[in-house]
């Protein structure tokens, strides 16, 4: 599967996946993000249960203490 | 449009940007000097929202002077726009924004700039204005502790709602502080965007 990941394309080795098994394979393990898939963003209860298709745009941001 | 708005010279493009009303979440290194920025352009009106006082610590990166200190930084910063620009328009909530105020404290808003120091703050600011006023503009600030590495500070544009402002990866710590150049400039890259998104407004 690939989808776009921060602009770049990405691809996965499976049909779908969960945002949560996203973050584990790409090992993204900083709490303090903001995902938005396809514009929609996604609440931090809904990463198990929100699938990722082929052709997605996945937007990640961190936010980091500070201002 | 933007071919016509692109050919205004200084003063047709403050004109414009006077129509606009911005609300700013916060007012310490990034909300203070993204205020000022703003009110040099000509954005006509400013939302501020804090509930801090002003500390002498805060004078490291803040936009304000040694005989402000203990003041409130909403009423200091107002005070300071209407030296620089007395034609802005400011109101100011002194109060800490929540889940529950934001929407109304902000209603009528262009473009809102999130300048929270804490980054639970920064997620709940970005989740509220996703709920609550959908399709507003949010400039966010992140990653803007310690000095150099200018090439690693960047604007992000995620969507037409959301953009990001700074490295993305440096935190504050004791090592790492918050220091006027790095907080001045992702401050002044959230008003430089501020007033591109208003061009392209009408």
């Amino acid at each position: 599967m690939k989808i776009m990941l921060n602009n770049r394309n990405e691809e996965f080795d499976r049909e779908t996946i969960s945002v949560s098994e996203m973050l584990s394979l790409k090992k993204f393990s900083y709490k303090m993000r903001i995902i938005k898939i396809n514009g929609v963003l996604i609440s931090k209860d809904e990463y198990d249960n929100t699938i990722i298709h082929e052709g997605d745009n996945v937007q990640m941001l961190y936010l980091m203490s500070g201002g | 449009m933007i071919r016509i708005l692109s050919k205004m010279n200084l003063s047709e493009i403050r004109s414009h940007l006077g129509k606009f009303r911005v609300g700013i979440a916060g007012a310490g290194g990034l909300g203070s000097n993204c205020a000022i920025a703003l009110a040099r352009s000509g954005v006509g009106t400013l939302v501020l929202s804090d509930f801090d006082i002003i500390e002498e610590s805060n004078l490291t990166r803040q936009y304000y002077f040694t005989d402000q200190v203990g003041m409130l930084k909403t009423i200091a910063l107002k005070e300071n726009i209407s030296r620089v620009n007395p034609d802005v328009f400011v109101i100011v909530h002194q109060k800490e924004l929540n889940r529950t105020n934001i929407a109304e404290i902000f209603s009528g808003c262009d473009v809102i700039v999130e300048a929270f120091d804490s980054s639970d703050m920064k997620e709940m600011l970005i989740e509220t204005i996703n709920s609550k006023m959908h399709g507003i503009p949010l400039i966010i600030g992140s990653g803007v502790a310690g000095w150099g590495r200018n090439e690693s500070v960047r604007c992000r544009k995620i969507d037409d709602t959301l953009y990001v402002c700074g490295d993305e990866s440096s935190e504050v710590s004791d090592n790492s502080p918050t220091m006027a150049p790095r907080v001045g400039i992702v401050a002044n890259m959230q008003a430089n965007i501020v007033i591109e998104i208003l061009m392209k407004m009408s």
